[in-house]
């Protein structure tokens, strides 16, 4: 990671591992290593490195893993209190671009 | 829609890539990368052939993007297979899962469209692991009958990947944020303020002929020309130098790591009598220079690949009104000093 972590314990992140069965997949999706297999079940091992993306949520079979997923973008973030949504990458139009 | 890489068909229907880059497609990736036209660079979705694919060769899944298209084409270079390419309006699968148009949805749809089954007689389909924000592998399988396995992070590790059967090593899973990698992203940071670039100093300028006088223009000019390059140096630093320093600068808070380099500027321009003569003028600098870095460096945290959304919202509440109250006062105390100097 060379040094890029950003701001100690802000993610949303949670893992039941009661309903866990395994599987791997969030340790498979993760772009940032944040989950192992310990025991045949998934731990955190690095919560912080969390980025919120959604991946784990969403490739759980079991949904034993919840976390608010979003843009960590703080221009998004801003458009959507502009436009009093959630916060959105959509900040241009037609013909222009951001990420 | 971009059709110079054909290279002929398969099975009668099927379009053949090249999985070598002309100057052309060179010369595209860097204006993309400028943001010049980014949008007008999208492939048609449907399935494109690499080599000689049979029913058994693998089958890749990429977005409509042509910068990922172009990664994933030359990336699988001296194989034998199909590329599914999906339509994400011309975004890159990252983004693209996250927005929801690289989806779940959108894979099944692409599947039964190109009809993928009567195609390969496999029931797998590689999916880039960042696409996995977007899809969910155990509902492709139960909708299509297709198991998703979820590919490398970086194209370029395809032919490793496949040659460890199909198996990405944790390197492989990883996304890294380089300093080349920033440094490639600059160009397009620069690029997106360009609707201020020309507004701003010219406000700047003309605000500068103000004095206890009256108007000069002659003093526009003069004091114009210095603010406006005075602002063009603070925009360097927030939404280019301060990214290539990201990991060297101190502070976890990106709104903190652009005021300290917008400081260390406007000591620099300080230093060398840019600032003006009078003490009010160089305090309002410090707090212009400071609040635009500042919060240009906070924006780099959506090109980032590390920034999590409640992170980002914690780390604004406190920037935002810090960064408008600095600016504010900069902007006036600014002009007040054009009333008090001689």
């Amino acid at each position: 990671m060379n040094g890029l972590v950003y701001l100690k314990n802000v993610v949303t992140l949670e893992l039941d591992q009661e309903k866990c069965n395994g599987c791997r997949m969030c340790t498979i999706v993760c772009p940032h290593a944040v989950f192992a297999i310990e025991n045949k079940k998934a731990v955190i091992v690095n919560k912080d490195f969390c980025m919120e993306c959604g991946a784990c949520e969403k490739n759980c079979p079991e949904n034993a893993i919840s976390v608010r997923s979003g843009v960590g973008c703080a221009a998004g973030i801003i458009n959507g209190i502009l436009r009093g949504t959630e916060p959105t990458c959509d900040c241009s139009g037609p013909g222009s671009s951001c990420c | 829609m971009n059709t110079h890489f054909l290279t002929g068909t398969i099975i009668g229907v099927i379009p053949q890539v090249s999985t070598v880059w002309s100057s052309r497609d060179s010369w595209e990736t860097i204006k993309i990368r400028w943001s010049v036209g980014r949008m007008d660079y999208k492939i048609e979705p449907g399935i494109y052939a690499i080599g000689q694919p049979a029913e058994s060769s693998p089958v890749f899944v990429t977005a409509n993007f042509k910068l990922s298209f172009d990664h994933v084409r030359r990336a699988l270079n001296n194989m034998d297979a199909w590329l599914l390419v999906l339509d994400t309006k011309g975004i890159n699968v990252w983004c693209a899962a996250g927005k929801g148009t690289f989806s779940t949805k959108e894979l099944i749809r692409q599947i039964n469209l190109v009809g993928l089954e009567k195609i390969v007689n496999h029931h797998k389909v590689i999916v880039p692991q960042l696409g996995a924000v977007g899809v969910s592998a155990h509902e492709i399988k139960k909708n299509t009958g297709f198991s998703v396995i979820y590919g490398p992070v970086r194209a370029e590790d395809i032919h490793e990947f496949m040659e460890a059967g199909m198996k990405a090593t944790t390197e492989m899973r990883a996304v890294k944020f380089s300093t080349w990698d920033r440094l490639k992203l600059i160009p397009v940071e620069l690029a997106n303020g360009k609707k201020y670039l020309v507004l701003v100093p010219a406000i700047f300028l003309i605000l500068s002929g103000l004095n206890r006088k009256g108007y000069s223009v002659d003093r526009a000019y003069q004091d114009g020309l210095r603010s406006v390059f005075i602002l063009l140096i603070a925009y360097i630093t927030g939404c280019g130098i301060t990214p290539i320093l990201l990991a060297w600068i101190p502070f976890r808070r990106f709104a903190l790591k652009g005021l300290l380099t917008g400081w260390l500027a406007a000591f620099i321009l300080a230093y060398f009598h840019f600032l003006g003569q009078g003490t009010i003028e160089i305090i309002s600098w410090f707090l212009m220079i400071g609040s635009l870095s500042s919060f240009l460096a906070m924006t780099f945290t959506g090109t980032t690949t590390f920034t999590s959304l409640s992170g980002v919202q914690k780390e604004m509440k406190t920037a935002v009104p810090a960064q408008i109250g600095m600016a504010g006062l900069g902007v006036i105390a600014w002009i007040v000093s054009k009333f008090i100097a001689s």
